[in-house]
Formats: C-alpha cells, sequence, structure tokens
C-alpha cells in the first residue's frame, strides 16, 4: 500500500484501492464484533474484568458501534464504490492514487478517532460521539475525498445512461456529507437543549437512512443482476426506491424521540413519515426478488448470491419492524429496551452486513484474479454470521419484550434484569460466534490472495467456484 | 451528464432533499428557540456550566473548569443569615454557560428578567461570578431567571466559597462530566419513557427543561433504572457510596459495572486504598468465609467517585 502513495497514478494498478478498503474492512469487522463480544459478556457477568476504566462497558461500548460503523460497514462501502462504479461506467476509478491516500487516512483517522473515545474523550452524543476536530477529520480527509472520487468516477464514465447502483452511490456520499456536517453541528456552534437532542437522532436516524441503507441495497443492485446474468427486473421500480429514500427516509428523525418534549406535531409528523419508509423497503426488496427469477439455485449453490439474498430477506423483517415500532401504538411498549437493540443488529448485521460481505467476497475475488481459497470456508463463515445473529436477535428481543412487559406492569427494575439474565448469556453467545466467524473470513480471504487460483480472463470468479 | 433526463433529476434531488432538510431541521428549530426555560431548566445550565463533553478548557474530561454549586444560609458579603440559597459559583476563568453567554436561548421573558433585573451581561469571566436563580410574577405567571449576584449584591466567588461547608459544596458540573466519560447513559437514561414510566420514575420533563444544556445524554438503550428524578427517590450517599464501588454490595443481582477506579489513590483521610487487598476480602465474603462484606473507603472530597455522587444526588 505504501509504495503506492508517492507512485504515478498510472503506475499504480486498478482496483488497488478498493483492495485496500476491502482488507481494511474486515480487518475491522472482526474489531468491532470482537469488541461487541467483549462487551456482551460483561452485560452477562458484570465482574468479568472489573476494576479498569479503560476496559470498562461505558468505555468500550461506543467503540464497538462506531468501529463496526465507520470500519467495517463504511470501509466496505468505499471498498465497493471504488470497483462498482468504474465497472459500471465502463471506466477507471477517477483516481487510483486519490483512493489509496483515502484508505489510509481512513484507518488511520478511525484507529485515533476510537482511541480517543476509548479513553473517554468524548462529546457525549450517541453515535456522533466522536469529538468535533475527529468529526472534521472524516468530513474533509475522509468522507469528501471518497465521495469526489465517485462524483468524478461517474462524470468520466464511457456509458450514455448512469445505472441504479450509481445513483445511489452518488446521492448518498452527498446526503452523507450533509448528515455528518448538520449532525454535529451542535458540537461545531455549541448548539445546546432539545435542539443538540434532536440533531443528535437526526444525525442517528439519517446516517442509516441516507448512507447505510442505500448504499447496501445499491450493492446488492449490481451483485445480483452481474452474478446471476439477469437483468434487472425493472428500472422503474429502481426509480421509485430511490425517490422515496430521498423523500421519505430523511425525513422522520423525531420518531426516536417519542417521549421528548419534542414539538407534538414534529413527533406525529415524523411516525407517519416512518411509516413511509415500507414504499422504498418493499420497492427494493421486490424488485431484487424478482429479478433473481429462474436463478434460485444460485442461492444454494453461489456463496455471493447466497449472503446477499439472505440481507435482502431481513429487509422484510427489518422494515416491517422499522416501519411499525415507531408509532405511538407500539413505540411507548418497545422504546429503550433490547427490542431496540435487536432491530439495530437486524438493520446493520443482518441485512447490511450480509450485502457488504458479498461486495467483498465478490469484489476481491474479481480485483485479485484469483479464486476463493476455500468454499467450505466461506460457507462455515455465512452459516457463523446467520446462525450468530439469530441467536442475538431473537434472544434480545425476548429481552425486549421481558423489559417492555416490567415497563409498563411497574415490575421493580431489578427483577427485570434478573429475568433478562439467560438471554444475555445467549446475546453473548451469539455475537463470539459472528466474531469467530469473521476470523475464518480473514484467514480465507488472505489464503484466496496468496494462493486462490488464478481466474483466466474473460471468466468470472463465480463461474469457476466448483472447478478444480 | 450531458443527458437532459439527469439535468431534470438532479434538480428533483435538490428540491426534495432540501424540502426534506427545511421540515426537519429549519422548523423543528425555529420552533425549539422559542421555547422559555424554566426553573429547572435554569438550575441545570448553572449547575453543570457549559459543556458536558470534550472542550478546549477539559480536553480530558477530567472535570476542570466547572462551577461549584454552594447551599448557603449566611449572605458571603455581610455575613448576614438569609434564607437557604443555592449559588452556583464560577471562580474566575470558569467559562459561563451558555444562557449567560447568548441570553436569547432562555427565551423571551426569562432573558428580560436575567438582562434586568438579573444583570447577568454585567458578569465577567475574567473575574468570575455567582449566579443564583430567582423568580418573579409576571402576569400572575412565575417567570425564573438568573441574577448574577456579584453584580447584585456584591457576592464574589471566593466569599461564597467560604461560607459554604464541605456538605454544603456540590461538584454538580464535575460530576456530570463524570456521567458522560463512564458512559453512565448507556444505561440510565434520564428522559422517562412514556405513559406507564412516570408512575415509576417520576414525570416527564418539560420542554423548556434543557435550554443550555449540553449535551443532554438522555441515552436511548436502557438496562437499568432511568435517573431523571433518582435524588428524590434515593437520597443516601452511604447507599450512593457502597454502589458505586461495587453494586453487588446493595444490589445482588445488579450487572452494574464498579466503578472503584474513580477513587483515586487515596480516600477522604487521605490513607491509600488497598484496592487488591479490597477485592481478596470481597471475594471472600462472595465464597462465603467472611460475613460481612469488607468497609468501603469514603471518596475523597476532589475524586471523581465524590463529584459523580454529587451530580447523582442532584437530579432530583
Amino acid at each position: 500500500m505504501f509504495k503506492y502513495l508517492f507512485a504515478k497514478e498510472e503506475d499504480i494498478p486498478a482496483g488497488s484501492a478498493a483492495v485496500f478498503f476491502g482488507f481494511s474492512s474486515i480487518l475491522w469487522f472482526i474489531v468491532g464484533t470482537g469488541l461487541g463480544s467483549f462487551n456482551a459478556a460483561k452485560l452477562a457477568f458484570p465482574d468479568f474484568v472489573t476494576g479498569i476504566e479503560m476496559l470498562s462497558f461505558g468505555h468500550m461500548r461506543q467503540v464497538h458501534v462506531l468501529a463496526v460503523i465507520l470500519g467495517w460497514i463504511s470501509m466496505a462501502f468505499a471498498m465497493a464504490m471504488m470497483y462498482i462504479t468504474p465497472a459500471l461506467g465502463n471506466t477507471k476509478l477517477w483516481s487510483e492514487k486519490l483512493g489509496v491516500w483515502n484508505c489510509l487516512i481512513w484507518n488511520i483517522g478511525l484507529a485515533l478517532g476510537l482511541t480517543l473515545l476509548w479513553f473517554g474523550i468524548t462529546s457525549g452524543r450517541e453515535y456522533s460521539d466522536m469529538i468535533w476536530p475527529i468529526d472534521l477529520a472524516l468530513i474533509f480527509g475522509i468522507l469528501l475525498p471518497l465521495a469526489v472520487n465517485v462524483w468524478m468516477t461517474i462524470k468520466t464514465r464511457r456509458t450514455q445512461g448512469i445505472y441504479t447502483t450509481n445513483w445511489f452511490f452518488g446521492a448518498a456520499t452527498f446526503m452523507v456529507l450533509i448528515v455528518f456536517s448538520v449532525g454535529n453541528s451542535p458540537e461545531f456552534f455549541q448548539l445546546t437543549g432539545l435542539t443538540e437532542a434532536y440533531l443528535t437522532w437526526w444525525f442517528a436516524h439519517n446516517v442509516l437512512g441516507l448512507w447505510i441503507t442505500p448504499v447496501a441495497a445499491a450493492i446488492s443492485y449490481y451483485i445480483v443482476p452481474k452474478v446471476t446474468g439477469n437483468p434487472l427486473y425493472s428500472h422503474r421500480i429502481g426509480h421509485l426506491h430511490f425517490w422515496s429514500v430521498v423523500v421519505f427516509y430523511s425525513t422522520p428523525a423525531a420518531h426516536h424521540l417519542m417521549s421528548a418534549p419534542l414539538p407534538e406535531w414534529l413527533k406525529s409528523f415524523a411516525s407517519v413519515e416512518g411509516v413511509l419508509i415500507l414504499v422504498p423497503a418493499i420497492a427494493f426488496v421486490s424488485n431484487l426478488l424478482l429479478t433473481m427469477s429462474g436463478k434460485w439455485k444460485m442461492f444454494v449453490e453461489n456463496v455471493e448470491i447466497k449472503f446477499t439474498i439472505t440481507g435482502v430477506l431481513m429487509a422484510i423483517p427489518l422494515n416491517m419492524q422499522g416501519g411499525f415500532q415507531q408509532t405511538r401504538a407500539i413505540n411507548w411498549y418497545i422504546h429503550g429496551t433490547g427490542w431496540i437493540v435487536a432491530h439495530a443488529h437486524l438493520a446493520l448485521l443482518g441485512f447490511s452486513t450480509f450485502l457488504e460481505a458479498a461486495a467483498v467476497y465478490y469484489g476481491l475475488q474479481t480485483l485479485l484474479r484469483r479464486k476463493l481459497y476455500s468454499l467450505a470456508l466461506a460457507n462455515f463463515h455465512f452459516w457463523m454470521l446467520l446462525v450468530g445473529f439469530t441467536t442475538y436477535w431473537v434472544s434480545m428481543t425476548i429481552a425486549g419484550l421481558i423489559q417492555g412487559a416490567g415497563k409498563i406492569y411497574e415490575v421493580p427494575y431489578i427483577d427485570v434484569v434478573i429475568a433478562e439474565h439467560p438471554y444475555m448469556i445467549a446475546r453473548w453467545v451469539g455475537g463470539t460466534m459472528v466474531f469467530l466467524g469473521n476470523c475464518v473470513w480473514l484467514y480465507n480471504m488472505w489464503m484466496t490472495l496468496r494462493a486462490g487460483t488464478l481466474i483466466p480472463a474473460g471468466r468470472l470468479p463465480h463461474e469457476l467456484a466448483y472447478e478444480r | 451528464m450531458a443527458f437532459r433526463e439527469y439535468t431534470i433529476g438532479v434538480r428533483m434531488f435538490g428540491l426534495a432533499f432540501g424540502t426534506s432538510m427545511f421540515i426537519t431541521l429549519y422548523m423543528p428549530a425555529s420552533d425549539i428557540r422559542n421555547v422559555s426555560v424554566t426553573e429547572t431548566g435554569l438550575e441545570r445550565q448553572l449547575s453543570f456550566g457549559r459543556v458536558g463533553g470534550f472542550s478546549y478548557e477539559d480536553p480530558l474530561l477530567q472535570g476542570k473548569a466547572k462551577p461549584a454549586t454552594v447551599d448557603i444560609t449566611e449572605d458571603p458579603k455581610t455575613g448576614a443569615p438569609i434564607e437557604p440559597t443555592r449559588a452556583y459559583v464560577y471562580a474566575s476563568g470558569v467559562p459561563f454557560p451558555n444562557g449567560i453567554r447568548h441570553p436569547m436561548i432562555l427565551g423571551k421573558k426569562p432573558m428580560e428578567l436575567s438582562l434586568g433585573q438579573g444583570k447577568i451581561s454585567m458578569a465577567d469571566e475574567a473575574q468570575g461570578a455567582v449566579f443564583v436563580v430567582r423568580t418573579e410574577d409576571v402576569g400572575g405567571e412565575t417567570v425564573g431567571y438568573i441574577e448574577n449576584a456579584t453584580a447584585t449584591r456584591g457576592w464574589v466567588p471566593e466569599a461564597a466559597m467560604k461560607v459554604a461547608t464541605q456538605e454544603t459544596t456540590h461538584y454538580i458540573g464535575k460530576g456530570k462530566i463524570m456521567f458522560v466519560r463512564e458512559g453512565c447513559w448507556w444505561c440510565h437514561t434520564l428522559l422517562p419513557e412514556q405513559t406507564q414510566d412516570w408512575q415509576y420514575f417520576g414525570a416527564p420533563p418539560m420542554l423548556g427543561d434543557f435550554n443550555g444544556e449540553s449535551p443532554t445524554a438522555f441515552g436511548s438503550d436502557r438496562k437499568a433504572p432511568d435517573l431523571t428524578h433518582v435524588g428524590s427517590r434515593n437520597s443516601s450517599k452511604e447507599w450512593m457510596i457502597m454502589h458505586f464501588f461495587n453494586p453487588r454490595l446493595v444490589q445482588p443481582h445488579s450487572i452494574m459495572p464498579r466503578y472503584d477506579y474513580l477513587w483515586g489513590e487515596n480516600d477522604a483521610a487521605g490513607n491509600p486504598i488497598d484496592f487488591d487487598g479490597w477485592r481478596a476480602e470481597y471475594d471472600k465474603y462472595v465464597a462465603n468465609e467472611r460475613v460481612y462484606p469488607p468497609e468501603v473507603p469514603v471518596p475523597a472530597k476532589d475524586s471523581e467517585a465524590h463529584a459523580l455522587i454529587d451530580f447523582v444526588l442532584n437530579l432530583k
């Protein structure tokens, strides 16, 4: 990587930036899920590693969350953008060198920001926990260079039209810049009180709605047609998905604060708009599943499709929960409980992670021109992720329902804690499975780089999956 | 972008996204900025100080440059007895909260009273100041405002600290920093849930309870009791000391971490704390080899644990 930092643009092999981003994202995924497993162990066994400030739950929780969001998910996005955007424009990445620098600065900036958080140097705002100097570095040193690279690659494309995936990439890189700048403005400008509280959740909502969800969906718009060979079922449904994300998904931020003393019109408006996120969700899921028609055996045989379609299917419970759990009729029962924790993991570890994992599997094989080292290990990774996640999700959903019942029936709080204990152990087991699966994944991808069978020109990696 | 469709598309995108931002940012912000601060809101921001997270004056979140909150019954200038009064002492150099720096955020009536009767515009950070919260009847409505007692009564910070005792001095601002830094709010919310929860954890906050406070640290993932009114439910300092040192001393089923590391090196009497010895004794207690758990050291006045307990006990 370092030798390309000062190389001439034409001397850097195409796809270098994407490969570096790909491996970085897997490493951050291991870090993030490892921390998650450690934190979960503390919730199950409070005296596990105790008395050390740096290893206390309150210092580690936000490091887990942001390592996963900004390390794993966002770096996998950057990886996907750096090989999919040029591929769909029939061109090269606008600047491979900028991409390599972007990856380096991203890794350094994120490591620095997370270390500060680990020491307790925080803004005290959930999801925008990073202190404002790090926020500025994220905006101008990381997200802006990525966005410029994507926009310029789309601009210098050699096709006439722009494919669905690239609308999302171009728009989401723009929207995430706005979301980061506005969402962190309470720190830049010392905004206080309810404005600060509202903007915290405005950020938290929109970073999911305008960055993670649309980019993850955009990846599957590429992977499914590419690997199955089927054209996208409907361009128009893609339009419906795109425009309803921009119009509906950007508005319900206040539904995260239904119990706060915010203006009532804002909460009601957010709640109605929150149900309307079912429009992009249904458009997305139906479009992808219909694209699979005639190729469903690949859901079993092909590892990228297996990951992608599992992620797409998880979007169904995800959006059914997301659309309705924020209405007042349901929110009063489950707000602030483990149900929401389960839902957040369904979004990030279920839906989105499976789509990004497919992008990283497919991208690394294509860019390295090497066949996957071991399909068996990839399948093992898939099942560790799926079973681990499901264990987590089911146990946290049950814990959440217990908490909700305890809340409305005014059960003494400690009885709720006691009742939750078995589910805390189950969540720890599930999270640990995900972590171990990811360690296997890194080994598999590293061995693909070192010892994978070379893919002959003109063939696609998945065509060779069952050849010796 | 040569396609006409894309030129239209980009404009449509700008319109759609811009409208969304107008509705979700401009409209709520213009609504919230008209909210008048409540007395609770004034007390909160004056006791917390300027910022509860990372800031220039306290980059490592150690609770530096924060005000002290004192309960006094004696006039710091004349020494004459007065009604019990809570005063917020900003020593010289301690940054003022936003309500003093930008009185506009207090809302119309509290701003006018704070500037007129309260003389807050005369307060000077370099010199320090003592503030109190007062109320005034405005057309049948009780309006709280900030009074700069340094300007109105000649109370200077040093004198105010002198008339307060160790028991009546609270380091709430430093405690808020500990609350944020140690991530207490990852499990304990500062915002009761909707409906039934209010009977268990107390009344929900009002619209003007947060003006000038940052971060609000409401929390979202409630794995533990809400703390909005915890000081009204449990006012025992002894219970808090045991609970923070090792929650399982007072609640065997608690999953809260031990915060014994906030005690620092020495206890209130200045004796070094033997943490390893304490833990070994405690393990014996857990193993039924001791009848009583070992004695918990009392935190020193300048310890982080002391400030955190001050903060928690003052959540009323």
